[in-house]
């Protein structure tokens, strides 16, 4: 199943790189994001939110773990994540992770943690979230591996094997 | 638009009305408004970027700031001889070390000339020399972070004036003392002896073309006098560097009169190329000295300090063909290269002409030995053999000369408080513009490189009564910025500056702003005391030593309670910053701390020492505004009697799994 993510980490990466990835009036600067909020395209439904707003369009993720992702997930939790989230327990300063990848969609995930600020200006899932935590994430930069790794890791704390 | 003819006519009133004022009282000073067009010259609309950067010293302030062009707004003060407690400058462990000398720790000095590096004699953005002029030094600045990166002391120097002037493709930075001082063994010396004890040296810095990493190549060894500033050459002259000089009246005592003697002193030219030869044919003779080397290191976040012992030096009366004075009038002070390196302008500031040598005409006379005579057993050339012309009547007090991108150049004059514009090839006067008051030195952008980008010249001015709204005793030292488009300079704007500006040096944003970083990788961080992740935080004891390991992030500390220190300890807050995102620095703060606060950039760590002097409850917290929970962001250290033997304890939140016992 490595394949399969790896397959689809690699259109992720191109599209990053015809973006232009740094562009600072997209992900850098959280307040021009919310002020080109206006600008971007209506979304037709809610149904499109589940899937947040990135680069990632559709990711099938296996029914079982990849254990050497999750272990570099782990990694990268202590390191960037685990300061505000618990893995299970109520909210720290953000949501605790317990049961965090049936509440959202895998794609959902790997936008809000690469692509941070618009997310938090646009998503309403993601406005919610900070209306009640009132800290907005860190962007902490995490390159699509992370994110991937992340994404496992959480599988892993909710269960799958 | 009708809105702008009312606000330009408006603009034009008042500046016939201020020229009127002018006139009436204070008639040296005819132009203090601005004309209508200046200020959408100057407007940069809020959100978008100036065209230029500049980088000017805050003289006896020690730092270099940073603004823009055309709007004067200012964006940083980068501190790199002084401390500043407002980044932990020179206060946290890891940046005492960047102050080290051989006069132990120096909290201060008097920053005076940037420069740029160069490729093919360009600006390429890549750094930023400046000198300190009190305890010789020089400081590299990376134009990646715009933190000071490296400073290298200059030994058997005293006033490292006449530096940093960096070579055509940044080979060498250069450094001539100021005082000439009793040098080698016997340095304990009437001072009236200075004649026959006191000697000065240039000292040759090379730098590496890769790190920038600064070691001293080589000292050059000169008469007893004052070297002011300096230049290298470029184009045909880049294997050479030029130095003025004064007090060739060798006088130790009322130099304001007795340095003023003689009709000329010299510009001195030393060809660098020929001395790497004579060091790398073994003629450097090795001189015993002590000096620092601290380079900083952006993986580890630290500042290391190494001393050094030795230079190698060379005579010019024993090495030859190395070293030749030009006769220039009266005590010169700036020596200015026009952009195609052929022509050296001198400007002696007690002088009625300006001297333009030409270096074609200074080879020819070399070839030629055409000499007058020699000083102090170097060779003099003759002044006519290689004058280009002079500048007649340019102005009072010139002092230092910068150029255009279409053969001119700008002379700033101290005493009549003016720029004078003038033509390089045949030396006519083409305008002149008054500034307000005392001009020093000024910067057109690249205007001491072989492009400039003329657009604009900024004069840095000593005197502002008048100009500014006064603020008792001590006023602000200014920047003016005139419009060199046409042909007559055009005065825009005036903005205040902070400490004195020296000089400035400008060039194209496009050069710098890409590069600029944005935080540090957490996984790159080398820091002997970072803690990467909570899982990391800790507080170890080592004897009186207490070193915690603290995270911060928005917005907490990990650990924000601690217990178990004594008073006398010597207790380490290590704070790595978690962030991984551009502009999140964090604070930290510690109440009766005696030295300052840190300001930790994200994926940094930094080191704050605070030895507790009373038991009790001693608070700490976030200085820098982080989120919306900031002034939550604090914790609490406790604090034994000094012999009591308490356990260290730590902890972080109710939900943290180590709690305390």
């Amino acid at each position: 199943m490595k394949k399969l993510i790896t397959a689809l980490a690699f259109p992720a990466f191109m599209m990053l790189i015809s973006c232009g990835g740094n562009e600072p009036a997209t992900s850098d600067n959280p307040d021009k994001s919310t002020a080109s909020a206006t600008e971007s395209t209506p979304v037709e439904n809610e149904e499109d939110y589940s899937k947040g707003i990135g680069k990632f369009k559709d990711v099938v993720v296996s029914p079982t773990l990849d254990v050497k992702l999750a272990s570099a997930g782990k990694d990268v939790y202590e390191l960037k994540c685990s300061s505000c989230h618990k893995l299970s327990g109520p909210r720290l300063v953000g949501p605790s992770w317990d049961g965090v990848t049936s509440r959202r969609e895998p794609t959902w995930i790997l936008n809000f943690v690469t692509n941070v600020d618009e997310m938090l200006s646009k998503d309403p899932a993601a406005i919610a979230q900070l209306e009640e935590c009132l800290i907005r994430m860190p962007n902490q930069n995490l390159s699509d591996e992370d994110a991937f790794a992340v994404l496992e890791f959480m599988r892993e704390n909710d269960g799958v094997k | 638009m009708k809105k702008n003819k009312i606000v330009s006519v408006s603009v034009m009133i008042i500046a016939v009305s201020a020229i009127l004022i002018q006139w009436g009282c204070k008639p040296q000073t005819v132009q203090t408004a601005a004309s209508g067009d200046a200020a959408s010259k100057v407007y940069v609309a809020p959100g978008t970027y100036d065209e230029f950067y500049n980088f000017v010293s805050g003289g006896f302030n020690g730092q270099l700031s940073v603004y823009g062009l055309p709007s004067g707004r200012m964006f940083r003060s980068i501190p790199v001889f002084s401390v500043d407690p407002e980044k932990g400058y020179g206060f946290s462990e890891e940046t005492k070390p960047m102050l080290n000398t051989s006069h132990g720790f120096i909290p201060w000095d008097d920053a005076h000339h940037p420069d740029f590096s160069c490729t093919n004699a360009e600006v390429d953005g890549r750094w930023v020399f400046i000198n300190g002029n009190n305890t010789p030094r020089v400081a590299r600045i990376g134009l990646t972070t715009f933190k000071t990166e490296e400073i290298i002391e200059i030994p058997n120097s005293a006033g490292n004036h006449s530096s940093p002037f960096v070579t055509a493709n940044t080979e060498y930075v250069v450094a001539g003392t100021r005082f000439s001082i009793p040098l080698g063994n016997n340095t304990n010396v009437p001072i009236k002896s200075y004649k026959e004890n006191f000697k000065g040296t240039i000292t040759f810095i090379k730098v590496d073309p890769t790190s920038g990493n600064m070691s001293i190549g080589f000292q050059i060894l000169m008469p007893g006098m004052d070297f002011d500033l300096s230049r290298s050459g470029r184009g045909p002259s880049k294997d050479w560097s030029f130095f003025s000089c004064y007090n060739s009246e060798q006088a130790n005592t009322l130099k304001e009169v007795n340095a003023s003697q003689r009709d000329k002193d010299f510009i001195i030219a030393v060809n660098w190329k020929k001395a790497e030869e004579y060091i790398a044919a073994g003629k450097g003779e090795k001189w015993p000295a002590k000096y620092a080397h601290n380079t900083w290191d952006d993986k580890t976040h630290s500042a290391t300090s190494t001393m050094m012992n030795e230079v190698l030096v060379l005579d010019p009366t024993k090495v030859p063909d190395m070293v030749y004075f030009m006769p220039c009038a009266k005590s010169p002070h700036g020596v200015d290269v026009d952009p195609t390196g052929e022509y050296i302008v001198g400007s002696g500031k007690l002088a009625a002409v300006m001297p333009v040598f030409s270096f074609s005409k200074m080879i020819k006379a070399i070839e030629e030995k055409n000499f007058d005579g020699e000083y102090q057993g170097i060779p003099v050339l003759s002044y006519d053999a290689v004058l280009h012309g002079e500048v007649q009547k340019p102005g009072l007090g010139p002092l230092h000369t910068q150029f255009d991108d279409k053969g001119n150049a700008y002379t700033s004059m101290f005493v009549s408080s003016e720029i004078v514009k003038w033509r390089v090839s045949d030396l006519q006067v083409l305008d002149r513009v008054p500034t307000y008051y005392s001009i020093g030195h000024l910067c057109v952008p690249g205007g001491g490189s072989a492009k400039p980008f003329g657009k604009y010249v900024v004069a840095y001015n000593k005197i502002t009564k008048d100009r500014y709204l006064p603020t008792g005793p001590e006023l602000t030292q200014s920047a003016q910025l005139y419009d060199i488009t046409g042909d007559k300079m055009q005065l825009l704007s005036d903005f205040p500056t902070i400490g004195e500006p020296h000089y400035g040096i400008a060039c194209p944003a496009e050069l710098i702003k890409g590069n600029s970083k944005k935080f540090y990788k957490i996984e790159e961080n080398m820091h002997p005391y970072v803690a990467k992740g909570e899982k990391e935080a800790k507080v170890v004891r080592e004897g009186n030593k207490v070193h915690v390991y603290m995270t911060s992030i928005r917005s907490h500390f990990a650990p924000d309670n601690i217990e178990g220190v004594k008073v006398g300890d010597e207790v380490y807050f290590h704070v790595t910053n978690l962030e991984q995102d551009w502009d999140i620095p964090h604070g930290f703060a510690i109440k009766g701390a005696r030295n300052s606060e840190l300001l930790i950039m994200p994926g940094e760590t930094s080191t704050l020492k605070w030895i507790p002097q009373e038991a009790g409850v001693v608070p700490f917290y976030c200085t820098d505004f982080c989120s919306a929970l900031h002034q939550e962001m604090q914790g609490y250290i406790r604090v034994f009697p000094a012999g009591s033997n308490p356990e260290i304890t730590f902890s972080l939140g109710d939900l943290a799994e180590d709690q305390p016992k």
